[in-house]
């Protein structure tokens, strides 16, 4: 038997393991599996005391009687209580779970910790022998021991308990390893505590978690184990009660009185269970402890929508989004798009501008009908070539997916299946969209490879993702998009991840894409170098939000946002060489932090306080220019230029 | 890829010698005679220095060791101290039996794992609940119970299935499957929970790749999709836990094969063990660990197949 390798849980900071155990019993979960546990042992140890009967006294005239006032779960064959015997027996069963732990637990946490904190000769022939010893039969070695030490069941636990270390050996070693790098942990060095003393005092702590975890599972599989050896009757010798051997009794027996079988095996079934819940738990709550706690939540209206003065979508527009809401799912949704509109001609690129957690992504994810699992369309309208999308399912989405809109994503390399060549990724794609099949399948993948301008479409067919550029494979990946010859392409930041050529590359490879088919392009991006290439309108988004949009011409000169006017200076492109880069102060709020007022008032240097006090509506400027913005007059008459 | 074959083979030496070293280790550390303790408390001299000549307690245990080291290198695992017949052949003999079963296990559990695991991430929700509580109980269950709540369901209620012993499959491989049905099912109910838990977790980590996210944005079919790109990408990690749920049947044969009575050599290493036969302990340790060796020699391969970079390498 060997433990399933467990994930370790992130490495915890001295403070987070503090209250472990006060945490687990907060959970429900948690208290219930600790006082079971408890209760049981105690139970099992105070059998003498609380036990009905004697384990071994045979009340002949109730033999197998079922659950009853005077036996609670019934006798066996030879009129045994089986409660007494489950009492008494767990004492060998537990006891054994202890012994095994214990020496897992001397075997393991020093070798761990000394081969993580040490490394070296010492850590690499730990690794070694764990390496050998996790292959190990350990049934054999077991029978060896209980063959040699005859009905030794302390021996063959101990054994258990060192052959199966090296698990949770590997698990500290990680540990101790990532403390290592740790600040204070160097600090400590410095500051001449000896290593015995660093490791004790603060190595070691940090590994708690996952000692926990690992000795429940392990305590959890080594009740399977002496549960099992004690059936065989290579435990204590009968007529002594032990939980295998009372599953043991009732198999023979069976076919007369199957109830027997139901306390032992249920009794082993919940000990092991929960064993193994107290690992997850003890591994959940680590887990929640390092998670940002959650913010506070506050009273928020909505915005107004995007689109001033036209609500309804435009009937000739390519796309044309308005009023669109995403939230998540569950009892207290969060609202993640607030009311964001825009529009997209057909062969028009757009370019949809805004930092990290503007909401960029989930715009375009939503156009394309794959958002998220947990988050959905709680209102507006999505409309693409005059009939609404936002309600298809998904079914019927995938008619328009490929060949009417595409999409290629931000970082090429994680965007191609890396089990499959190119020239069966493209392929998949083309089979798809195009509905041909056999040879006219290849010639078309070579053509759709030679039209992404890749130099010997044959050869790079036969490679695997792995083996070729991030350009290569953005280029791929435009090929597969352009496979069903879409009327739109989302692109979603797609030259983020390439060199700064290569991007050329691909921005000059999706214009006279777009150019060759009328291709229109949803770019998400925050680039302005980007937009300024390529783009012929720009949507500029901040926290959920649309507060701009604009011509590219002129957004550039006279932006009419304050985020939109930040967004520009703090552009690389726009600084001069020796000068700093502008960074905009701050950070995008969370959705969970969404003001009701302006959400850009806190970084903003003309806020008021009319700002803050209720959503600001979206103002129409002029022809195809919109603002959200209260001190858009400001803005563009004395300040514009600043 | 050859490179982690060489490794794997590397790695077996180190481990026959291991477990057999430890195994004469322990027996030299017994206090007082093995012999006795082997022949119990009703032995008469003359068969206590029988038993002396016959396993060569009167020299020190590295050469005994050493001999049978020596015996290991042709063949030749010394006799049975009960029936007195060669251990290989005994071996031998009983070896079809418990590669079959753990095979169909590992066979089971691979197939029936990954459907579970996937359906559950798939379809998320009460369905997924359902797999969860399912694995926990798979997991709590011990197997030699299941065993016996098996042969009392199908065997014996209603006689669905024999309820004990083996037909080979060359004898009759109808009546070979209908040998192995419930075995297989007692046996490979962790390993069927072990790898949905698995392939679960790999089936919701790919479903959130780009990848996966560009297939459906560019118009692949869901069934596609799943059956294709999402299976072959989740059955990478599956494979790696394959490995360990297989060494683990290996072990839950000696607690399975003795209910259904299948003459294998888990029920014999149980036998064996009651009797004091250490030679046919090692022995069966020496088979058990050559196939240890051998599956997670499969599982590279597998893994090596399925994973292009580790196949380029």
């Amino acid at each position: 038997m060997t433990t399933l390798p467990e994930p370790a849980p992130r490495p915890a900071a001295d403070a987070a393991n503090t209250g472990l155990v006060r945490s687990v019993l907060r959970s429900p979960r948690g208290a219930i599996v600790v006082a079971f546990l408890v209760v049981l042992i105690l139970a099992c140890a105070l059998a003498p005391l609380i036990a009905p009967y004697d384990p071994l006294a045979q009340h002949l005239s109730a033999v197998r009687s079922g659950p009853s006032g005077r036996y609670w779960l019934g006798t066996d064959s030879l009129g045994r209580d089986l409660l007494s015997r489950l009492l008494h027996g767990g004492r060998s069963s537990l006891l054994g779970v202890l012994e095994a732990v214990v020496t897992l637990l001397i075997v393991a946490v020093p070798t761990g910790l000394l081969a993580g904190y040490l490394g070296g000769t010492f850590d690499r022939i730990a690794m070694r022998v764990a390496e050998v010893v996790m292959s190990v039969p350990v049934i054999i070695i077991l029978l060896a021991v209980l063959s040699i030490f005859e009905h030794s069941m302390t021996s063959a636990m101990i054994a258990f308990g060192v052959l199966g270390s090296s698990g949770l050996m590997r698990v500290i070693r990680g540990s101790a390893l990532a403390a290592r790098e740790e600040l204070y942990v160097t600090a400590a060095e410095l500051m001449g505590l000896s290593r015995l003393q660093v490791v004790v005092r603060h190595v070691l702590p940090r590994c708690r978690g996952a000692i926990i975890i690992q000795a429940s599972l392990f305590a959890a599989v080594t009740l399977g184990v002496q549960t099992g050896l004690t059936f065989l009757s290579l435990g204590p010798p009968p007529p002594a009660a032990t939980w295998g051997g009372m599953v043991a009794d009732a198999a023979s027996v069976f076919n007369q009185d199957a109830w027997m079988l139901v306390p032992p095996g249920v009794t082993i079934a919940l000990t092991v269970l929960a064993f193994g819940l107290l690992g997850d738990v003890v591994r959940d709550v680590s887990a929640e402890k390092y998670a940002a706690a959650p913010a506070a939540r506050r009273k928020r209206r909505s915005g107004t929508p995007d689109t001033a003065g036209r609500p309804e979508p435009a009937t000739d527009m390519l796309l044309s989004v308005r009023d669109l809401s995403v939230a998540t799912d569950g009892g207290r949704p969060l609202r993640l798009l607030d009311a964001v509109g825009f529009d997209i001609a057909a062969g028009e690129t757009v370019g949809l501008v805004g930092e990290s957690g503007s909401g960029k992504t989930m715009t375009a994810r939503a156009v394309i009908g794959l958002l998220p699992g947990n988050c959905r369309i709680t209102s507006g309208q999505v409309v693409f070539d005059g009939s609404p999308v936002q309600d298809l399912d998904q079914r019927a989405f995938r008619k328009l997916r490929g060949r009417r809109i595409a999409m290629i994503s931000q970082e090429p390399m994680a965007a191609l299946d890396p089990s499959f060549r190119i020239g069966s990724l493209v392929a998949e794609v083309v089979r798809a969209v195009d509905g041909i099949k056999g040879k006219a399948v290849h010639a078309r993948v070579i053509e759709l490879l030679r039209m992404v301008e890749i130099p010997d479409p044959e050869a790079v067919a036969r490679r695997f993702p792995h083996q070729i550029s991030g350009g290569m494979a953005q280029r791929v990946a435009i090929a597969m998009a352009i496979a069903g010859r879409p009327e739109l392409l989302i692109a979603d930041e797609p030259t983020t991840a390439l060199d700064v050529t290569v991007q050329a590359e691909i921005l000059d490879l999706l214009r006279s894409l777009q150019q060759q088919n009328n291709m229109a392009i949803l770019l998400v991006t925050h680039d302005w170098g980007v937009v300024a290439d390529v783009c012929t309108k720009v949507v500029v988004m901040y926290a959920g939000q649309v507060v701009e949009t604009a011509p590219t011409g002129e957004v550039f000169d006279r932006p009419a946002h304050p985020y939109t006017r930040a967004l520009l200076l703090s552009s690389p492109e726009n600084t001069h060489v020796g000068e700093r880069i502008q960074a905009i102060p701050g950070s995008v709020p969370t959705p969970q932090r969404w003001p009701a007022g302006c959400r850009f008032a806190s970084r903003c240097d003309l806020a008021q306080p009319g700002c803050t006090e209720g959503a600001i509506p979206v103002k129409d400027i002029s022809e195809g220019r919109l603002s959200r913005c209260l001190r858009v007059d400001t803005l563009l008459g004395g300040e514009a230029r600043r | 890829m050859l490179k982690l074959l060489a490794h794997r083979v590397a790695l077996s030496i180190p481990l026959v010698l291991l477990v057999s070293v430890v195994v004469f280790a322990l027996e030299s550390l017994v206090p007082g005679d093995p012999a006795r303790t082997i022949l119990g408390e009703n032995a008469t001299p003359e068969g206590i220095a029988a038993l002396h000549q016959q396993m060569g307690l009167d020299q020190p245990w590295l050469e005994r060791y050493w001999h049978w080291l020596s015996g290991l290198f042709h063949g030749d695992l010394g006799a049975s101290l009960f029936t007195g017949d060669a251990v290989t052949s005994e071996l031998n003999s009983r070896l079809g039996v418990t590669v079959s079963l753990v095979l169909c296990c590992v066979l089971v559990s691979a197939v029936a794992g990954t459907a579970l695991g996937m359906f559950s991430a798939i379809r998320g929700g009460p369905a997924a609940r359902v797999v969860d509580v399912l694995s926990l109980t798979g997991l709590a269950l011990p197997n030699f119970w299941v065993a016996i709540v098996l042969v009392a369901l199908f065997a014996v209620k209603i006689r669905l299935f024999p309820a004990t012993g083996y037909v080979a499959l060359a004898e009759s491989p109808g009546h070979w499957v209908r040998s192995l049905v419930l075995p297989v099912i007692a046996l490979s109910l962790f390993g069927v929970t072990a790898v949905a838990k698995q392939a679960r977790d790999a089936t919701l980590e790919v479903q959130d790749t780009d990848y996966i996210r560009v297939l459906r944005g560019n118009g692949v079919s869901e069934s596609r999709i799943v059956l294709k790109h999402m299976l072959r990408n989740a059955a990478i990690p599956v494979v790696t836990v394959l490995g360990v749920v297989a060494v683990s049947m290996l072990s839950g044969t000696v607690f399975v094969e003795g209910v259904f009575v299948l003459p294998g050599l888990g029920s014999l290493a149980t036998q064996a063990t009651t009797d004091h036969d250490l030679p046919v302990i090692l022995g069966i340790g020496v088979y058990f660990t050559v196939m240890v060796i051998i599956l997670n020699l499969l599982v590279d391969l597998a893994y090596g197949m399925l994973n292009p970079k580790v196949r380029a390498s």
